[in-house]
């Protein structure tokens, strides 16, 4: 992200407003996928806040991310009512087929995997979302499925 | 999006109906009124229930589908994009309301059945099995053999208040929502009522916090009106993070203005002139619905400055959590708001003292505010007619888990556990047998299948050493082993604490540890881990107590609920887990016990390679077998089987 456009975002929000820090990390995340020391450290500059209270604030939620998303971004539910239909098992399924642990992105930067609390569809448990399209009701079948596509595509 | 309405009915809406105390209405206006509430219809109306979980259900491809319907044909009709109207489980729903006919709802109106449910209705044909029920209303045409929604065993038992309008009207259309009534009693408060007077008013409606507190909402308004400030604030909580929890989503997304109204009539009780929305970042339909009806709210004059002229001003402010559990709890939501990390602090002082940027703030859950601005229109004493002698009015509940059907729930306090599961929901899924319910969330309770006889209150729960909390109720079957999720539970809760009191951060860590230690069987444990193992367990229910009285918010003092309400309930299967080393509900994987059906295995050799403690012995092309004492229940060999011959107990 260039210093210009982290300074389009801050223009948007009062300085020396510490109230402001965590709207402001949410738009540039939401514009750039992940935050950087650099964007921490512009932040920091503008708000007149020291960057290691700015990374202390942002690690502390689950919101911000360090590192990109991969090509396939594939976050899994944990809610309890996906855990009661075994969400638990397709996630170990999902880190042994794709070889990522859940929290990373892969080697080739192309499979990464979140895990979710709940996405509010407990009627449709276990849930998983790639990218933007929601896969419900999951089975094993349905799974391995989906495992063998992510893999085709990333190769 | 909806659609703009002209001047002339915004006129007319604000000016005739909502101004009108009486509710009494000439016939010209009643035939308007009858139009814009779409109760007598021109053209065909398709209604689409397009909230969160509609949308993850493929609600956004069936209205995809309806509109290639309608333009092939060249057909007019209005589509109206809804909210969720509570049943879950039947997601998407399509509704139709032809000119002159009740409005008719389809279940599982998926985008390949589309065409046909269309074409059936309108060749006025429609087949039992495809349709859910229909809304009537006096003025219009029944169908025939078609149920009432109402009338369904979901619908029939519970009592909407709070959502008489969700999956009715557009979360998109103020003029739905003030059509039903809305903004009436905003107008009436800021115009005839002083702050003492609301305050008054929700405090004799005894209307008690649904956020999980059960704090009296009117005594805790009264301290912070009665708190002297130049600066007040009123925080609406909408930080829904407990697993399996959705129903201040539902009020949001199907009902926005209600919310709305609501902060706004607490805002002017309390003397605030700004307000906050604190919303779970994962709502991201939530947040664009409330941003378009604050700026609709906006322009028809019922937020921002001098307020329907009585000088009152009102800003809201949305602020996105940014996903931490722990952020639910009050001081700590002040603290995310002002830009730091969520931890809680000690109190007093009180928020309703000193707050957020050190002025009285008020914190209410979404549902608590969207009591209120039914309790300023039909008066305290109606809004006491519900519900039981302590706790009055209803209760919103998400269903999930192993029920028949799922969704959420607004039911009049009194009623039992029991009649929701079996009346309500319909049962456990497949004729299974109902072992526990789990209330709460996370820091929730389980309630044994025999205690489902007691009812929903506030006093009556604690009896049973429950609590409401936020209203997640999840069922569990007898294929569900409550020591996984006891374990479950804690490892949310583990990850979700925020680390700055000891108990919490250390103690939930130790209470994971030994259900870890549970649920699992060592290749090798010498007798020092064994004693060090029931040491542990030994240690749990009086670690528990530790956790509970000494952490310093409601999270930490929460945290120990799961692992001692299945103690005390389910005792019995911790023991199996501990002495057996069995799971009977096989939801703990490394306690499975693994056997080969020498009739199905063809001796293929692969689970033999892929075992990696060398337990399964066997030739080429005999049947293999696995020597019980060497498996560590790993399960590499079942799910390396092609043959299914691998089976578990």
């Amino acid at each position: 992200m260039t210093k210009e456009k982290i300074e389009s975002i801050l223009a948007g929000y009062a300085t020396n407003k510490k109230e402001g820090l965590l709207p402001i990390l949410q738009d540039i995340q939401a514009q750039n996928g992940y935050l950087t020391e650099e964007i921490l450290a512009e932040v920091g500059k503008y708000l007149n806040l020291p960057a290691n209270k700015i990374y202390g604030v942002a690690t502390f939620y689950d919101q911000f991310r360090f590192s990109p998303c991969g090509q396939f971004h594939i976050r899994i539910c944990r809610g309890t009512s996906c855990h009661l239909f075994g969400s638990s098992t397709y996630l170990e399924r999902l880190e042994t087929g794709l070889k990522v642990k859940a929290g990373h992105v892969s080697r080739d930067k192309k499979v990464s995997i979140e895990i979710t609390s709940c996405m509010g569809a407990c009627e449709s448990a276990p849930v998983i979302r790639v990218n933007d399209e929601y896969h419900t009701h999951v089975t094993e079948e349905g799974l391995k499925a989906l495992i063998q596509s992510i893999k085709e595509k990333t190769k | 999006m909806g659609s703009v309405t002209s001047n002339d009915t915004r006129e007319f809406l604000v000016e005739k109906i909502l101004k009108n105390y009486s509710n009494i209405f000439d016939k010209a206006t009643s035939e308007r009124l009858a139009l814009i509430r779409r109760h007598k219809v021109e053209q065909p109306v398709l209604y689409i229930g397009t909230g969160t979980c509609g949308l993850i259900a493929g609600a956004d491809k069936t209205l995809e589908a309806v509109k290639n319907y309608l333009s092939q044909r060249n057909l007019q009709a209005e589509i109206v994009r809804v909210g969720c109207l509570g049943l879950c489980s039947a997601e998407p729903l399509l509704d139709v309301q032809m000119p002159g006919k009740a409005r008719v709802s389809f279940h599982k109106a998926t985008e390949d059945k589309v065409e046909g449910l269309l074409n059936s209705v309108f060749h006025h044909s429609l087949d039992p099995e495809a349709v859910l029920g229909q809304m009537t209303h006096e003025s219009q045409e029944e169908w025939p053999n078609i149920p009432v929604v109402s009338q369904l065993p979901y619908f029939s038992m519970q009592q909407r208040i709070i959502l008489q309008n969700a999956g009715i009207i557009s979360p998109y259309l103020i003029d739905d929502y003030i059509a039903n009534g809305g903004y009436k009693s905003l107008y009436k408060t800021v115009l005839n009522y002083t702050s003492d007077k609301v305050c008054e008013l929700v405090d004799q409606s005894e209307l008690r916090g649904r956020g999980g507190g059960g704090y009296p909402t009117g005594k805790k308004w009264q301290v912070t009106l009665n708190t002297g400030s130049d600066q007040k604030y009123l925080i609406c909580n909408a930080d829904e993070s407990d697993p399996g929890a959705f129903m201040n989503r539902a009020i949001i997304e199907g009902d926005p203005h209600r919310v709305l109204e609501g902060i706004a009539i607490a805002s002017y009780a309390i003397g605030a002139n700004n307000a906050y929305i604190y919303l779970r970042s994962d709502y991201t339909q939530s947040l664009a619905i409330l941003e378009y009806a604050i700026n609709q709210a906006k322009q028809y004059g019922f937020l921002g400055n001098n307020i329907f002229g009585s000088g009152f001003n009102l800003n809201i402010f949305i602020r996105q959590g940014a996903g931490a559990f722990v952020c639910g709890e009050e001081t700590a939501m002040i603290a995310s708001i002002e830009g730091r990390r969520g931890m809680p602090q000690a109190k007093p002082p009180y928020p309703a003292e000193k707050g957020l940027f050190g002025h009285p703030t008020i914190v209410n859950n979404v549902e608590t505010l969207a009591n209120i601005p039914t309790i300023i229109e039909h008066g305290p004493l109606w809004f006491k007619s519900v519900g039981t002698r302590e706790s009055k009015g209803t209760k919103i509940f998400s269903l999930a888990g192993k029920s028949t059907h799922t969704g959420f729930i607004e039911i009049p306090m009194g009623i039992t556990i029991a009649e929701i599961v079996h009346s309500i929901a319909g049962g456990v899924k497949n004729g299974k047998r109902l072992k526990a319910i789990q209330l709460g969330g996370p820091s929730g309770v389980c309630i044994p299948a025999s205690n489902t006889e007691t009812a929903i209150g506030y006093e009556t729960l604690q009896d049973i050493d429950a609590s409401i909390g936020l209203g997640g109720l999840i069922i569990l079957d007898e294929d569900t082993c409550m020591v996984n999720l006891a374990k479950y539970f804690m490892g949310f809760l583990q990850k979700e604490s925020c680390g700055k009191c000891i108990p919490c951060r250390e103690g939930t860590r130790r209470m994971l540890q030994i259900l870890d230690e549970v649920t699992r069987r060592p290749k090798e444990e010498s007798s020092h881990e064994t004693l060090e193992r029931f040491k542990g367990v030994v240690e749990l229910e009086s670690l528990a107590r530790v956790i509970r009285d000494t952490s310093l918010c409601g999270l930490g003092q929460n945290a120990p609920n799961p692992v001692l309400s299945s103690l005390k309930w389910f005792r019995d299967e911790f023991e199996e887990h501990i002495f057996d080393r069995k799971c009977q509900a096989g939801m703990c994987h490394d306690l499975r016990t693994f056997f080969i059906d020498a009739s199905v295995c063809n001796g293929c050799n692969i689970c033999l390679r892929k075992c990696p403690e060398g337990a399964i012995i066997g030739s080429v092309k005999m049947p293999h077998f696995i020597i019980e004492s060497k498996c560590t229940g790993c399960g590499l060999c079942f799910d390396s089987c092609k043959f299914n011959a691998i089976y578990y107990k």
